[in-house]
């Protein structure tokens, strides 16, 4: 009989290394491979060299926080053996972070890949986290004034612990004015296969989310995850609601690339 | 009387509350009030400490429910409280109606009990001759109004002012006020009479200390006290995972339950119970019973994951700061414990049969768990839960009552084909290639998805090609960005 609680690990940052896998998620790859690309880019130009592994596919996630821990094992496990060396996996997504730092050691407890899966989980990073913590990045901002809104995901902030992250980066950006919304802490209503099985709940609040991010006065929001981004910038699009949204790496490295690259 | 079986009905419900701007109201108001209160009452706090703290007594004690319990039951019986064991809420309900059979009880006031909502008592004695009567304010308007609680700790949370005011203008004739002071103190003259003249009190139980045989209680109305000593008779019930080993273990738990509820320091009233009126004592009870329900618990407690769901103290923060609860509120989940707590918990009471709706009711967004004051991991026991609805894991074969009552062979079928496609990477990239190059014909409507934002668009090329091209020495510049 367990008499411990789950303690919350401390997050011991690497130094920085020479090199990184990349682990870019589906919806990057499908809809979103700028952000993926911005992110590659930003690494690179801290010197590291990224590598990104040809057999990424998912993560699994989809599967398993619908309860298919079958189907998301197999797929998890296909993923294991994309990444031999030690070196950090950087996701660009707090939600497939999550699962590949907080889940896989769950997922794959009791079987073969247990350790495998633990050492993969201790050496995940979400990439902002990375590139503020690990890579100490410092941003010059090329761009003109402008205002942003940013919404953290809820799972970069609470399995991945990085909700002070993105306002820091986006601090470094001399002509960058951050705009918090009311209650910015709660969630955009997207939650996966949420959104599909409990639509009218998950509208109520996605609308609400934009209409926070609105008040705010800006018309732009970045974020950390692709699913928000879906959510709230869809919703926003379909009931002309005037905020348009990006991802947090696509934003940073818009507003920082063209003198370095 | 509300039954648990309406469960199922909880996308018409949620549908009527979402459309219903004076819920949506009155719970934002609400929720919005009691998240800041409990952020202001840990200020200064260790909180992450104190949690822990909390969460190792609760585990404490169900790590030797067993032995605590055998240990309750002697130590309260030594005090002069007799104990009475019920598996069902049936068997609870006809316990406490032979105790007040057996004295000529013909009233009952009542304390707030979740426990007894969830044996439907009043209901139950109502049906036997036996008048029931809420005194808590909250439970005494939802009474008032047919209802059932809205929430665990303010179960009138659902009404504003306006509408208490109106509904006790017609039950009761009070004046209609938009004055709480006024409505509240004319309920109190209501309920005083009642007090003086009933036959027997019945209250709930926060925590029962096995090393002493203590109940312990607490309220902020004074109506805990007068329900637990004015009538000759006081009848305590709970559910059998309310014990705590020593009454140390209470210090961080009621440093815990009040500021995470209701953003109080402590409540009005803490009420420590440790027997009927002894001959040298002017006043309380003569007699005191504790009935201990298990209904389901014992269950939950054989399984090491799902036993988590047993360390709640019944604060209600998990479902202030849900942000599913906060727009549909409680009545639309249709169960005893509405909110984060009630979808990890009823399932049990009621089985996934009937709860099936209840483990997909969420975002996972985390913020239950974040906020528990006894650290319970709600959203991996959601997920937990969904795996049980499913059958979703062969290697941990599902356990509980009604497992398996969401699997249907199309949707298995989905997420075959999704495994399958994403174990063949060749294939994965021959597959989203194809797609993104058919983009054209995407379609613009995907469902319930759309029916509330665009779709999202695909990319004219993949992550995967454009950095294939880059390393086949296609210069940067030619991807586009």
């Amino acid at each position: 009989m367990k008499t411990e609680t789950a303690q919350t690990p401390v997050k011991i940052y690497p130094p920085k290394p020479d090199k990184v896998y990349f682990y870019g998620t589906c919806l990057i790859d499908l809809f979103y491979p700028d952000a993926g690309m911005a992110g590659i880019q930003l690494l690179e130009r801290e010197g590291i060299e990224v590598i990104f592994p040809e057999g990424q596919t998912c993560c699994g996630q989809p599967a398993y926080s619908s309860g298919y821990h079958d189907q998301a094992r197999s797929v998890a496990a296909s993923q294991l053996n994309l990444f031999p060396e030690a070196w950090p996996i950087v996701v660009p997504s707090g939600s497939c972070g999550g699962m590949m730092r907080q889940h896989y050691p769950d997922l794959f407890a009791d079987t073969p890949q247990s350790s495998q899966a633990n050492a993969i989980a201790a050496r995940t990073w979400e990439l902002t986290d990375f590139l503020l913590h690990v890579c100490h990045i410092q941003l010059k901002d090329l761009g003109e004034p402008t205002t942003v809104a940013m919404h953290t995901s809820c799972s970069a902030r609470r399995e991945m612990g990085v909700a002070e992250v993105g306002p820091q980066l986006l601090s470094q950006l001399a002509n960058v004015t951050l705009v918090e919304q009311a209650r910015a802490a709660e969630c955009c209503g997207f939650g996966g296969t949420f959104a599909i099985r409990h639509p009218e709940i998950s509208a109520a609040m996605v609308s609400d989310k934009a209409d926070s991010l609105v008040d705010t006065g800006a018309t732009r929001f970045v974020t950390t995850d692709c699913g928000c981004l879906m959510n709230i910038h869809g919703h926003a699009e379909q009931s002309h609601k005037p905020i348009q949204g990006e991802h947090i790496l696509s934003f940073l490295w818009q507003r920082t690339g063209e003198a370095h690259s | 009387m509300t039954t648990d079986t309406a469960v199922r009905d909880f996308h018409p419900r949620a549908h009527a509350a979402l459309n219903n701007p004076q819920i949506r109201a009155n719970f934002r108001k609400a929720m919005d009030g009691l998240m800041s209160k409990r952020q202001q009452a840990f200020e200064g706090w260790a909180l992450d400490t104190l949690r822990e703290q909390g969460a190792k007594a609760r585990l404490r004690a169900l790590a030797k429910l067993p032995e605590l319990l055998e240990q309750l039951e002697t130590q309260l019986t030594a005090n002069g409280i007799q104990v009475h064991w019920a598996e069902s809420p049936d068997e609870a309900c006809r316990i406490i109606r032979e105790i007040c059979e057996a004295r000529g009880a013909k009233s009952v006031i009542k304390g707030k009990s979740m426990v007894s909502e969830e044996m439907h008592l009043n209901a139950y004695l109502e049906a036997h001759g036996i008048e029931a009567l809420e005194s808590d304010l909250g439970e005494y308007i939802v009474q008032m109004a047919e209802e059932t609680p809205s929430h665990i700790i303010m179960p009138a949370i659902h009404k504003n002012t306006g509408e208490i005011s109106e509904l006790m203008h017609h039950k009761t004739g009070t004046q209609r006020s938009q004055d709480v002071e006024y409505l509240t103190a004319s309920a109190r003259q209501q309920l005083r009479e009642k007090f003086m003249r009933a036959d027997v009190g019945l209250s709930g139980v926060n925590f029962a200390v096995a090393e002493t045989g203590t109940l312990c209680l607490v309220e902020n109305e004074g109506n805990g006290r007068m329900t637990t000593t004015v009538p000759p008779c006081h009848i305590a019930v709970t559910g059998i995972e309310k014990v705590v080993e020593k009454l140390e273990d209470i210090t961080p738990l009621l440093a815990l339950l009040p500021r995470s509820a209701t953003g109080q320091h402590i409540t009005t009233y803490v009420n420590m119970i440790s027997g009927p009126r002894q001959p040298e004592e002017r006043d309380g009870p003569e007699a005191v019973h504790l009935v201990l329900l298990d209904n389901g618990r014992s269950d939950i407690y054989q399984d090491d994951e799902l036993l988590d769901t047993l360390r709640c103290i019944r604060c209600g923060a998990c479902m202030n700061h849900c942000p599913v609860y906060t727009r549909v509120g409680g009545h639309t989940y249709g169960t005893t414990y509405p909110g984060p707590i009630g979808k990890i918990l009823m399932p049990h009471l009621i089985g996934l049969d009937e709860g099936r709706h209840l483990p997909s009711a969420s975002s996972l967004c985390g913020a239950c768990g974040e906020v528990c004051p006894v650290k319970i991991p709600i959203p991996k026991l959601l997920v937990r839960l969904r795996r049980e609805a499913v059958d979703g894991d062969q290697l941990h074969p599902s356990q509980m009552s009604g497992h398996g009552v969401k699997r249907q062979r199309f949707e298995v079928m989905i997420w075959q084909s999704w495994a399958w496609l994403n174990q063949h990477p060749r294939l994965y990239r021959l597959a989203t290639r194809i797609t993104t190059r058919l983009r054209k014909l995407q379609p613009h409507r995907l469902g319930a998805w759309t029916r509330y934002r665009t779709a999202p668009r695909l990319a004219p090329k993949t992550l995967h090609e454009q950095m294939s091209e880059r390393q086949r020495g296609k210069p940067l510049a030619e991807v586009k960005r």
